[in-house]
C-alpha cells in the first residue's frame, strides 16, 4: 500500500511542449525528438499505472531507506540562536544522497520500456552511482560519462562504479566538468536512443526530463510536510535547498508551493561572485538555451557557455532547471548564494554540533538555512534538505582543512 | 532579398542533371584570416557553403567538428566575424548560396531579431539551427521570415510522418536530411535505405532534399547524388585543416582538390 502522504498528482504541470512558463521546452535535435516523445508517453503511461508506483514504492521504502528521517537539530539550533532547524535526512538513503530517488524511477521505467542499456553523466559523482546502483540491481548495462577533472576530484565515487560493473567514461572536450558530460551523453544518446535509455541526474534537460525528475523526487518535500506537521504542529516557515540543477530544491520545495511556506533555493557562490569564478546562474547569469532546454545560463555576450567554479563538483554546472527560472520569474522563490568558505564553515559547524557529515553541496544549504534561522524567532522553523553525506569529500575536505585539524590538536 | 538563390540554385542543378554539392566549414577554423581564405576556396567549388557559427557545446557533433569550434574559438572568433567572413563569401562569388548554421544559443544571446538582419545584410541565404525543431520556432521564425532568410530544418531516421509533416510546413529552402542515427562525421548507413526515407520524406514535402552526416567518400556522394537533391559534406572537409596544420598552403590546395573530386561525384549523376 503507497502510503497517502505521497499524492500521485502532477501540480503545477509544464504545457504540451513541457514549457514552465517562457522556460524549458525541447529544443533538441530532431535525432533525438522521436524518442523524447516516446520517453514522455512511456511516463505518463507509467504514472497513470497503480503497480509501477507499488515497484517504485517498494523499492524507495525496502531498498533507499524512505521515508528518510526529519531530524531536529537541537544542538545546532541552540548554537544559532535563532528558529529551530529541521533536516530531511536524504543522506540517509542507499547511496547517501537524494539522486538515487530519481534514478529507481527513472531505472523502472528503463524496464519498462524494454531498454537493456543505461548511460547518465555525472558531476559529484553521486547520481554515476546511483545509476550504477540501479543498473547493477535490474541487470542492465552502464556507462556513465564524467569530466576529467571531476574524476579526479572525486575519485573514490568512480571506483564505487567500477564496482558495480558501470563503465566510467572521462570527458575530456570542452572544459572537461558535468556540461561536458552531459555532452557527450547526449551524443551517445543520439546514436543509441533505440536500444538505450538516458538516465538524467537532474531538473534539466529537454523535456519531459525536468517534469519527470522532479516527479520522482516529489517524496522529499510529501514526506518534510508530513514530518513537519507531526514534529512541530505546523508547517516550517522556510524550506531551502541547494541548487545544481535543482533536483533536490524540486523534491524539497515542490509539494510546499502551495502552502504559505517560504522557499530558498541556494546557488554556489564559488570564490564570490564578483570574482566571476561561481556556478549561479540564476543569480548572475541571463537566459539561454543549453541541453535542450531555455534557462538562465552562465554565459559570455556571444552566447558562449562559460567555465563555472564551485568547492562541490555537484553545483558546478553552468545552467539550472527551467522550472526553477520560472519560479524565480514568478516571485516564487528567493535565492540565495554561498561562496566556498562559507560552505566549508557550515561543513565544520553541522559536524561538529551534531555529528553530522553534510556533503559540501547540502553544506550550501546549510550555510544559508543558518544564516536565515540566526535571524528568526525560536518558535519559528526552517527546514534544509541535507541532499548527501560528506564521504564522497573527504578529499577535497582533506585538502582545505587538514593544517587547521591537526594544528587544532596540538 | 529579393533573390531566391537557393531555389536558382536547385533549379540550375536539375537543368544540369546534377545533384548540388553542399559544403561546411566552421568560421574562423583555425583562425579568421585562414578561414576566409579555405571558405573562399570552397565557396568557388560548391552550390551552397554552410558556414558553421562555433559554439562551446556543439552536442550533436562528433569529434572532427568539435574540434573545429574549439580551434575557432581558441583563436577568438566572434559572430560579427562569422558575418564579415559570409559578406566576404557573399561579395566573392555571388553564386553561391550561403547557409549559417549552430546552434540555438549564439544568436538567441545576440537576439533572433538583430542575428537575422545581420545574417541578411551579409547575404546570407538560410539558417540551420540544429536545436530548434518546428515545435520551438516561436524563438526564431518570425525574425527569420521578416529578414527573408530560409529556416533549414533537419529530418533524421527516426522521424515519424507527423513530424516530417510538421517539418515540411515549418520548412523552406531545401530540408536537410541526416542520413544517419547518430553525430556528425560518423559512418554513412545502407545507401539503400537512405533512398527510401528521402522517397518517404518526398511524399510529404516538394521541398528540395539533401542528404548528410557521414558522407566521406567521392563514391557514396556519387550514389547518394542519384537520389538527392543534394550531398552534403561537412567532417570531410573540415578534418583538412588538422592534416595541413603548419602548412596553410596546402591546407587551401589540400581543400580544394578534395571539393573538387566530390563536385565530379555529384555531377556523375546526368540521367
Ligand atoms: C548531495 C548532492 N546534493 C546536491 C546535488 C546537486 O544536484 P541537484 O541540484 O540536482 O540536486 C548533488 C549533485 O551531484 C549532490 O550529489
Amino acid at each position: 500500500m503507497i502510503d497517502s502522504i505521497y499524492s500521485l498528482d502532477i501540480s503545477h504541470p509544464p504545457d504540451i511542449n513541457g514549457h514552465f512558463g517562457r522556460f524549458g521546452g525541447r529544443f533538441a535535435a530532431e535525432t533525438l525528438m522521436g524518442p523524447l516523445k516516446a520517453l514522455e508517453e512511456a511516463f505518463y503511461e507509467a504514472w497513470k499505472d497503480e503497480t509501477f508506483h507499488q515497484k517504485r514504492f517498494h523499492l524507495l521504502k525496502n531498498y533507499v531507506g524512505r521515508a528518510t528521517p526529519l531530524y531536529h537539530a537541537e544542538h545546532l539550533s541552540k548554537e544559532v540562536g535563532g528558529a529551530q532547524i529541521y533536516l530531511k535526512r536524504e543522506d540517509l538513503t542507499h547511496t547517501g544522497a537524494h539522486k538515487i530517488n530519481n534514478t529507481i524511477g527513472q531505472g523502472l521505467l528503463a524496464q519498462r520500456m524494454g531498454k537493456k542499456r543505461v548511460i547518465a553523466e555525472t558531476g559529484a559523482g553521486q547520481h554515476g552511482v546511483a545509476t550504477a546502483t540501479v543498473a547493477a540491481m535490474f541487470g542492465m548495462q552502464c556507462d556513465v560519462y564524467m569530466g576529467r577533472e571531476d574524476t579526479e576530484r572525486q575519485a573514490p565515487n568512480v571506483f564505487r562504479m567500477k564496482l558495480l560493473g558501470a563503465n566510467v567514461i572521462p570527458v575530456d572536450s570542452g572544459s572537461a566538468t558535468l556540461k561536458d558530460a552531459l555532452n557527450e551523453a547526449l551524443r551517445d544518446w543520439v546514436a543509441s536512443c533505440e536500444d538505450t535509455f538516458y538516465i538524467i541526474g537532474t531538473v534539466a534537460g529537454p523535456h519531459p526530463y525536468p517534469l519527470m525528475v522532479r516527479q520522482f523526487h516529489v517524496v522529499i518535500g510529501q514526506e518534510a510536510r508530513a514530518q513537519c506537521l507531526a514534529q512541530t504542529g505546523k508547517l516550517p516557515d522556510v524550506a531551502v535547498a541547494c541548487v545544481g540543477g535543482g533536483s533536490n530544491a524540486m523534491g524539497l520545495l515542490h509539494p510546499f508551493r502551495d502552502d504559505d511556506v517560504r522557499l530558498v533555493a541556494v546557488e554556489a557562490a564559488g570564490h564570490g561572485l564578483e570574482s566571476g569564478e561561481h556556478a549561479a546562474s540564476l543569480a548572475a547569469g541571463r537566459p539561454g538555451i543549453l541541453h535542450g532546454n531555455l534557462t538562465y545560463l552562465l554565459e559570455n555576450d556571444e552566447g558562449q557557455i562559460q567555465g563555472t567554479h564551485s568547492i562541490s563538483a555537484g553545483l558546478d554546472y553552468p545552467g539550472v532547471g527551467p522550472e526553477l527560472a520560472a519560479m524565480l520569474e514568478d516571485g516564487q522563490l528567493d535565492l540565495d548564494t554561498v561562496t566556498d568558505s562559507e560552505a566549508l564553515e557550515a561543513f565544520k559547524t553541522l559536524t561538529r554540533s551534531e555529528g553530522i557529515i553534510p556533503a559540501l553541496e547540502s553544506s550550501h544549504a546549510l550555510a544559508s538555512g543558518i544564516r536565515i534561522a540566526a535571524g528568526m524567532n525560536p518558535d519559528q522553523t526552517v527546514l534544509i534538505n541535507l541532499s548527501g553525506r560528506g564521504d564522497k569529500d573527504m578529499n577535497t575536505v582533506f585538502d582545505r582543512l587538514h593544517d587547521e585539524i591537526e594544528g587544532s590538536k596540538a | 532579398m529579393s533573390r531566391d538563390r537557393i531555389a536558382e540554385c536547385f533549379a540550375r542543378c536539375r537543368n544540369e542533371g546534377r545533384s548540388a554539392l553542399v559544403g561546411y566549414l566552421t568560421a574562423g577554423d583555425p583562425d579568421v584570416a585562414t578561414s576566409e581564405e579555405l571558405l573562399l576556396a570552397l565557396a568557388g567549388k560548391v552550390d551552397i557553403l554552410e558556414i558553421g557559427m562555433p559554439f562551446s557545446d556543439p552536442m550533436a557533433d562528433g569529434p572532427v567538428i568539435q574540434a573545429a569550434s574549439e580551434r575557432a574559438l581558441e583563436a577568438g572568433v566572434l559572430i560579427r566575424d562569422v558575418f564579415a567572413l559570409a559578406a566576404k563569401v557573399n561579395s566573392t562569388c555571388p553564386d553561391t548560396c550561403i547557409v549559417l548554421m549552430g546552434y540555438a544559443n549564439v544568436p538567441y544571446a545576440l537576439g533572433f531579431e538583430n542575428f537575422s538582419e545581420q545574417a541578411a545584410r551579409a547575404g546570407v541565404d538560410g539558417v540551420l539551427i540544429v536545436d530548434i525543431p518546428p515545435e520551438e520556432g516561436a524563438v526564431c521564425d518570425h525574425a527569420l521570415r521578416k529578414n527573408g532568410l530560409h529556416r533549414i530544418l533537419l529530418l533524421s531516421p527516426t522521424s515519424s510522418d507527423t513530424r516530417i509533416k510538421l517539418a515540411s510546413d515549418a520548412a523552406s529552402g531545401f530540408i536537410y536530411y541526416v542520413s544517419l542515427t547518430g553525430i556528425t562525421g560518423a559512418e554513412m548507413g545502407e545507401a539503400a535505405a537512405i533512398e527510401q526515407q528521402v522517397e518517404r520524406i518526398r511524399s510529404f514535402s516538394s521541398l528540395p532534399i539533401c542528404v548528410g552526416f557521414g558522407v566521406k567518400t567521392a563514391e557514396q556522394a556519387a550514389k547518394v547524388a542519384t537520389f538527392a537533391d543534394g550531398v552534403v559534406i561537412g567532417s570531410h572537409f573540415v578534418s583538412q585543416i588538422p592534416l595541413h596544420c603548419n602548412d596553410h598552403n596546402a591546407m587551401v590546395t589540400a581543400l580544394k582538390k578534395t571539393a573538387s573530386a566530390m563536385r565530379d561525384a555529384v555531377r556523375k549523376v546526368a540521367v
